[in-house]
C-alpha cells in the first residue's frame, strides 16, 4: 500500500508546485498581495510532500519490497544496510526523485530565508522556482515513476550495480545535486529581476550568498565524483573527460564566472547584463547536463537510461526554460542599468579576463561534448573526442587565468597604476620562479610544462598570502572581513589544485605486469612484493584478495589488499583497488584478472601517484571559501535595512 | 572618435581576435583528437590505412581469446557477424571483458592487418551495451542486437 501513497504524495506535490508556480507570479503581475502570500506555505508544503515521497521510496528499499519494480531492479536481499539508502538514487527514477527533493529543499530554504526581500521580488523568485519544480514533477510522474509495481512480485532483486556499492556513491550524488539544483536559485533571482525590470546591485547582493552555497556544493560534488572514479574504477585516473563529467564541469565553470561577475556588479554596478546571462547559462547547463545524462544520447558510464520519451521530455523542458529565459533577457536586458566605467589597469579588467577565460573554457567543453552528437546527426559517422583535445585547450586557457588572478587581487577597482601593482607582485613572482626552479631540480622526471604549472600554483598561493598579509597590515584589528578570507581560501585552493594537477600528470608512473606469488617489482623507489591471493567472503560477494607488501629502503611501509570481487547476483565482477594514501604520494595496486586456471598468476596494475591528493584538497579549500563567503555578515546586516526598501517598493506599486 | 568609443572599439577588436584564435585552435585540436567509430565490416569495406587511430567496436568472438604465457599480451577477435578483425593488446582488460560481450577497442591497424589496441573498454554492467556497438550490430543484422535490447526484462 505504502508505495501507492508515494505516488499520491507526488501528485499532491505537483498541485502544490502548480500553486507555487502560478499564484505568486499572478499576484506580482496584478498587484494582488493575497495571491503573493501563497508562496511560502506552498513552498513548505511541497517540500514536505516530496520529502515524504522520498522517505516512502527509501523505506521500500530498507524493507526490501521487491514488489516495487525500481527496488527489484536496483537492490537485493544481501545488500548491506548503508547501500540500501544509496541504492535509492542509484538509477534513473530515484536519482530524479533526489533531484526533486533537493530542489524542494532549496525552494523551502528560499521561502524561509528571504522574508526581508521586497514582496514583489520574493513572490517572483518563488514563483519561478515553482515553475521549475512543476516541470520536474511532471517529468517524474509521467516518464520516470519510481513507485511502479511489479506483477507478480519478484522473489529476489537484481542487485545494485557493484560499482555503486561504495561509500563515495552515498555522498557524491547528493552533494553534486545540491550544487546543480542550487544554481536554480540564482537563475530564479535573475529571471525575477528581469520580470521586475530592475537589475541593480541589490538584486545581486541578495543572490550572492545563494550562488556561493550552490557553487561550494558543486565544487565538492565534482571533486567527490573524481575521487570516486579514482579509487573505484581501479585504473588510477581521476578525470576522464567523460561526457557526464563534462556535464557537471560546465555549470561549475560558468558558476565560477558568475560569482566573480556578481562581485563586479555588486561593487561597481558594471557587468549587470552579463551577470544575468551567466546566471541563466549556469542553470541551463545544469539542465543540459541532466538531458545529456538521462536521455542516453551520449556514450558514457552513466548513461544507463536510454528511453526516447524521456529524452524528448527533457529536451522540451530545456527548450522552454532556456528559450523562455533568454527571450526575456533579450526583451528586457537592454533597458537595464549600465555600470560605472573602468580603465585597463583595474580589478574590473582582471575579472573580465577571468570571465572570458572561464566562459571560453565552458564553450570548449561544450563543443567537445556535443561535437560527436552533431557529427552523428549529420550522418558523418560516429566519433568520440579524445582527452588530448581537452588537455591541450585547458593547459593554454589556464595561462591567462592564472596570470591574471593575483594581479586582480592587488588591483584597485575602477582605476589603478600598473607600476603600483607590479611593485606589490614582486614577491609572489619571486616565490613562483623559486618553486618552478625547485621542481625542476628536485624532480628530474618532471616536464617543463609541469614546472610552469607548479610555478603558476605558487604564484596564485603566494599572491593570495601576500594579499592577506597586506589586508592584515592595513587594518590592525585582527578581525578580517569574511570576503577576504573567503577569496584567499578559494584562490589558495586553486593554487593547490594546480600544483597537484601539474605534478601528478607529469611524474605519475604506472606498470601493468604479470605476477605470481613471491614476485617483486621495483618502481619509483618502492619495492612491491606479491604474496599471493586468498578467497574472502563479503556480505554479497566473494573476492580473490591479493596481498602486497610495499617497502622502501628495506623498511616495510604498507600492506595492501586489493580485491577482485564477484557479486552473487548479476554475476558482475569488479576490481577493488587498494591504496596507501599520502600527502605527497599515493601507492595504488589493483588486481586485473587471473592469468592461468590455478589462479596463481595475476595481472597486476601498480601505480605511483605523486601529489594526487592535492587535486581534491584544492577543491576542499575552494568549497570552504565558498561557504565562508556565503556566511559573510554583510549580507545579513542588510536585512535590517531591507524593510524600508520593501516599503518604498510597495508604495510605488 | 571619443576616448570611450575608442576604448570600446579596442575591446571589441580584442574580443573578436581572441575568439577567432580560440576557435581556430579549438577546431584544430578537435580534428586532431577525433576518433571515428568503425565496425569490423567497415574495416574490411573501407580499406583503412595502417597507423590511423580509431575506435573498433563489436563482440569478442567465442573461443578467440589467447594469452601469452609470460606477459600480459593477449589476442582476440572482434566481430559483428559478417566482418571480423584480429586484435592484440598488452595490458589489463576491463572487468566485464568476456567472450561474447560487446567491447570498444581504441588503437590502430598494423601493416599486417591486425588491430593493435592501446585501450579496451567494456560495458559497465551486464545490461549495458555501448550504443555504437548496438547500432553497428543492428546494421549488420547480427542476432545479438535484438537479444540485447529486449533480453533483460525479468
Amino acid at each position: 500500500m505504502t508505495v501507492e501513497l508515494g505516488q499520491i504524495t507526488l501528485l499532491a506535490a505537483l498541485l502544490c508546485a502548480l500553486c507555487l508556480g502560478m499564484f505568486p507570479l499572478a499576484g506580482a503581475a496584478f498587484g494582488n498581495r493575497r495571491l503573493m502570500s501563497v508562496a511560502s506555505s506552498a513552498a513548505l508544503l511541497q517540500c514536505f510532500l516530496v520529502a515524504l515521497a522520498f522517505i516512502i521510496l527509501t523505506s521500500a528499499f530498507i524493507n526490501q519490497d521487491f514488489s516495487v519494480e525500481y527496488v527489484a531492479r536496483n537492490s537485493n536481499s544481501l545488500l548491506p544496510m548503508g547501500y540500501r539508502f544509496s541504492a535509492v538514487w542509484s538509477a534513473h527514477e530515484g536519482s530524479l526523485l533526489l533531484w526533486q527533493l533537493i530542489l524542494s529543499l532549496w525552494i523551502a530554504a528560499v521561502a524561509l530565508f528571504s522574508k526581508t526581500l521586497p514582496e514583489y521580488y520574493r513572490a517572483r523568485v518563488l514563483g519561478i522556482l515553482g515553475l521549475i519544480s512543476v516541470g520536474f514533477l511532471l517529468f517524474i510522474i509521467f516518464t520516470s515513476n519510481p513507485f511502479g509495481r511489479l506483477l507478480p512480485a519478484a522473489q529476489e532483486g537484481l542487485d545494485l550495480n557493484p560499482l555503486l556499492q561504495d561509500p563515495g556513491l552515498i555522498i557524491h550524488p547528493p552533494m553534486l545535486y545540491m550544487g546543480y539544483v542550487g544554481l536554480s536559485v540564482p537563475f530564479a533571482f535573475a529571471v525575477a529581476a528581469l520580470l521586475g525590470g530592475k537589475v541593480d546591485s541589490d538584486f545581486v547582493r541578495w543572490s550572492r550568498p545563494w550562488t556561493h552555497v550552490a557553487w561550494a556544493f558543486l565544487t565538492v560534488g565534482v571533486a567527490l565524483g573524481s575521487w570516486w572514479a579514482y579509487y573505484e574504477l581501479g585504473w588510477g585516473g581521476w578525470w576522464f573527460w567523460d561526457p557526464v563529467e563534462n556535464a557537471s564541469f560546465m555549470p561549475w565553470l560558468v558558476a565560477t564566472a558568475l560569482i566573480h561577475s556578481q562581485a563586479v556588479t555588486e561593487k561597481r554596478g558594471a557587468f549587470g547584463n552579463w551577470t544575468l546571462l551567466l546566471a541563466i547559462s549556469a542553470f541551463s547547463l545544469s539542465l543540459l547536463g541532466t538531458f545529456l545524462v538521462r536521455s542516453g544520447v551520449l556514450t558514457s558510464v552513466h548513461a544507463f537510461a536510454s528511453d526516447p520519451t524521456r529524452g524528448v521530455f527533457i529536451l522540451v523542458y530545456l527548450g522552454v526554460v532556456v528559450g523562455g529565459s533568454l527571450t526575456l533577457f533579450a526583451i528586457k536586458a537592454p533597458k537595464m542599468i549600465q555600470g560605472g566605467g573602468f580603465t585597463g589597469a583595474s580589478r574590473e579588467t582582471m575579472l573580465l579576463t577571468n570571465n572570458l577565460v572561464l566562459t571560453v573554457m565552458a564553450a570548449m567543453v561544450l563543443l567537445g561534448t556535443l561535437y560527436p552528437l552533431l557529427i552523428d546527426a549529420l550522418n558523418l559517422g560516429k566519433i568520440s573526442v579524445g582527452p588530448p583535445y581537452f588537455g591541450l585547450l585547458f593547459s593554454w586557457l589556464l595561462v591567462p587565468l592564472v596570470v591574471a588572478l593575483p594581479i586582480g587581487m592587488f588591483s584597485h577597482w575602477k582605476q589603478d597604476k600598473l607600476n603600483r601593482i607590479a611593485g606589490k607582485l614582486r614577491w609572489p613572482l619571486v616565490v613562483a620562479i623559486l618553486f618552478g626552479v625547485l621542481t625542476l631540480i628536485l624532480e628530474r622526471e618532471v616536464s617543463w610544462i609541469s614546472a610552469i604549472g607548479v610555478a603558476g600554483g605558487a604564484w596564485v598561493i603566494g599572491g593570495s598570502l601576500f594579499y592577506l598579509g597586506q589586508v592584515i597590515g592595513q587594518n590592525k584589528a585582527l578581525k578580517l572581513p569574511a570576503n577576504v578570507i573567503a577569496m584567499t581560501l578559494a584562490h589558495i585552493g586553486l593554487g593547490i589544485f594546480l600544483v597537484g594537477l601539474s605534478l601528478t600528470s607529469s611524474i605519475s608512473t604506472e606498470k601493468h605486469l604479470r605476477m605470481v606469488a613471491g614476485d617483486q617489482f621495483e618502481g619509483a623507489g618502492y619495492v612491491f612484493e606479491f604474496l599471493g591471493t586468498t578467497v574472502v567472503n563479503g556480505p554479497n560477494y566473494i573476492a580473490d584478495q591479493g596481498e602486497f607488501v610495499i617497502s622502501k629502503d628495506g623498511q616495510e611501509i604498507a600492506r595492501l589488499f586489493p580485491q577482485k570481487r564477484s557479486y552473487a547476483q548479476g554475476g558482475n565482477s569488479m576490481t577493488e583497488a587498494a591504496i596507501d594514501p599520502g600527502f605527497t604520494r599515493d601507492l595504488y595496486v589493483s588486481l586485473g584478472e587471473p592469468l592461468d586456471d590455478q589462479g596463481v598468476a595475476w595481472a597486476v596494475a601498480i601505480y605511483h601517484k605523486p601529489f594526487i591528493r592535492w587535486v581534491w584538497l584544492g577543491a576542499l579549500f575552494m568549497m570552504t571559501g565558498g561557504l565562508v563567503a556565503a556566511g559573510d555578515k554583510r549580507y545579513r546586516r542588510k536585512k535590517v535595512a531591507a524593510p524600508s526598501v520593501n516599503a518604498t517598493r510597495t508604495a510605488k506599486a | 572618435m571619443t576616448p570611450t568609443r575608442k576604448r570600446r572599439l579596442t575591446a571589441v577588436l580584442v574580443i573578436i581576435i581572441g575568439v577567432g584564435i580560440a576557435a581556430t585552435i579549438a577546431f584544430r585540436a578537435l580534428n586532431e583528437n577525433m576518433l571515428f567509430f568503425v565496425s569490423p565490416s567497415d574495416v574490411k569495406a573501407q580499406n583503412l590505412p595502417a597507423g590511423k587511430r580509431f575506435r573498433l567496436g563489436g563482440l569478442v568472438a567465442e573461443n578467440s581469446l589467447s594469452r601469452a604465457d609470460d606477459s600480459l599480451a593477449i589476442t582476440f577477435v572482434v566481430t559483428d557477424g559478417p566482418g571480423s578483425v584480429n586484435v592484440s593488446f598488452d595490458g589489463i582488460l576491463p572487468d566485464l571483458f568476456r567472450e561474447g560481450q560487446g567491447i570498444i577497442a581504441i588503437g590502430e591497424l598494423k601493416p599486417d592487418g591486425h588491430f593493435k589496441a592501446t585501450e579496451v573498454l567494456a560495458k559497465h554492467d551486464e545490461e549495458y551495451m555501448p550504443p555504437e556497438v548496438a547500432d553497428a550490430l543492428e546494421k549488420s543484422g547480427h542476432p545479438m542486437s535484438g537479444k540485447q535490447k529486449s533480453g533483460k526484462g525479468q
